[in-house]
């Protein structure tokens, strides 16, 4: 053995022949993961493991917070729940008027998207969850969710609030996973302008509140306030969701393409509660399924009337 | 047993944690980008004061346990920290004797590497944050150096 430590020595240089080779080891040991991690996704069980390690931390970070909510909560005065209440009714009441009309829409929109053989809307399912007050990088638009892999989230999933598209899961881990949310510079959403149907692609700023479209051409049909809704395109997020609302827009003669920049819909950096969303279409892609031979089509009614 | 042997490994797993949580703790946006990179500060410190405790598998475990706590690509952390550690290690002897000032030098520098070393990390990983305030915490970590050391030395002073 090279190494060269006594066990009665009673000050050694700590490990120091070996120093530097051990700090190469352990350099290239985080090489190996990273580049693993990186390119392959291949420490899926790994992760897991860590994040359930890290998971009892994170929620010991955000006790606090908790705790303060939970006693705010539970001291509230009771004239302060009656308003709360009574608020909370009158907007249910609103609520219900509009969910009437809405059902009475999306069953016309079924029939004429029948009549017109169009496809038709995805089927959506939703799930709540609470974004936990756990900060992770204030330069990465990154937030830690409390539901997992045990709740059936995966990964590359849509986020959406109340108000509109939040983000998509990026790590998930058993009991919590991680939101990269629409702002963030390296994401990306199919969207559409509602008034006209044209596509482009808004990609996040940095800014929480900001969305930038930068592939549309200089004289693109946008205009200031033109809702923009996501396309479905991608197969990430649910097609007519909101994601944002036009903002500014600059015209350079000199360059091909337009400025557009948008504010976002959702809340991105006060929100509590989520929505994460499973879809699936309702009727298979073509692609999946070839449509059967139209031969055999005509047969049968022949056979029956003779 | 007659005499409890203290184990100079327990306070440097109470501060890694201690900072492990510290550097996950809700602040507002501005006093977050102010933060400093308290983890690694604990590992500088072990590295310079007590190197028999924190040696660089510990700097590696750190790296990786904020990894995995931040849900960032698995070893960029525990590479920066290791190399981080080994050039503390490499001079504690020397960075010791430094008056307190100086020493908040040194961990500038220590800091300033090991942002380098991350920035160029998201560099090849393909997402790349070139805000000027990713630097922040370079300066923060040097400015706080004194009050850790005060803290540490008092808690976990190799006895």
């Amino acid at each position: 053995m090279p190494v060269l430590r006594e066990p009665g020595a009673r000050y050694a240089p700590p490990r120091g022949s070996a120093l530097g080779l051990r700090a190469l080891v352990l350099i290239a040991v985080s090489v190996g993961l990273m580049v693993v991690d990186h390119r392959q996704h291949e420490l899926t069980v790994i992760r897991g493991a860590l994040s359930a390690a890290a998971y009892p931390l994170q929620v010991l970070v955000q006790s606090p917070f908790a705790a303060w909510q939970w006693l705010s909560a539970s001291l509230a005065t009771r004239n302060a729940l009656l308003r709360d209440n009574a608020a909370l009714k009158d907007e249910n009441r609103e609520n219900d008027l509009k969910l009437l009309r809405l059902e009475a829409i999306e069953q016309e929109n079924l029939r004429l998207r029948a009549l017109l053989n169009a496809e038709p809307r995805d089927v959506v399912e939703r799930r709540l969850a609470s974004v936990l007050r756990v900060d992770l990088d204030p330069l990465r638009q990154r937030v830690l969710i409390d539901r997992g892999s045990r709740d059936g989230v995966t990964r590359g999933q849509a986020v959406v609030d109340s108000h509109g598209i939040f983000g998509q899961t990026s790590n998930v881990g058993p009991m919590a996973s991680e939101v990269i949310l629409l702002s963030d510079p390296t994401h990306a959403v199919p969207v559409q302008i509602e008034r006209n149907g044209l596509r482009t692609i808004a990609v996040g700023t940095g800014d929480p509140h900001k969305l930038a479209l930068p592939y549309l051409p200089r004289n693109a049909d946008v205009k200031v306030d033109d809702r923009l809704v996501s396309s479905g395109l991608g197969g990430v997020f649910p097609a007519g969701y909101p994601v944002g609302r036009v903002a500014e827009i600059k015209r350079d003669p000199s360059q091909p393409l337009a400025t557009v920049s948008a504010e976002t819909a959702a809340s991105l950096d006060r929100d509590r509660e989520v929505l994460l969303l499973w879809f699936h279409p309702r009727v298979a892609l073509p692609a999946a399924e070839p449509p059967p031979p139209p031969a055999p089509v005509p047969d049968k009614p022949r056979g029956r009337s003779r | 047993m007659i005499s409890v042997v203290r184990n100079p490994r327990v306070p440097l797993y109470v501060a890694a944690l201690v900072a492990l949580l510290a550097s996950a703790v809700p602040l507002p946006h501005w006093l977050d980008l102010l933060r400093p990179d308290f983890l690694l500060l604990v590992v500088i410190w072990f590295a310079i004061l007590v190197p028999r405790a924190g040696g660089l598998a510990f700097a590696w475990m750190a790296g990786l346990a904020l990894d995995a706590f931040r849900g960032e690509i698995l070893g960029q952390n525990a590479l920066a920290f290791v190399a981080v550690a080994y050039l503390a290690h490499r001079f504690h002897l020397r960075v010791r004797m430094f008056p307190i000032t100086h020493q908040s030098l040194v961990v500038f520098m220590l800091l300033f590497i090991y942002q380098l070393l991350l920035f160029s990390i998201d560099g090849f990983s393909g997402h790349p944050l070139t805000d000027w305030a990713r630097w922040l915490p370079v300066l923060t970590g040097a400015l706080i150096w004194p009050v850790l050391d005060g803290v540490l030395g008092r808690f976990a002073a190799p006895g």
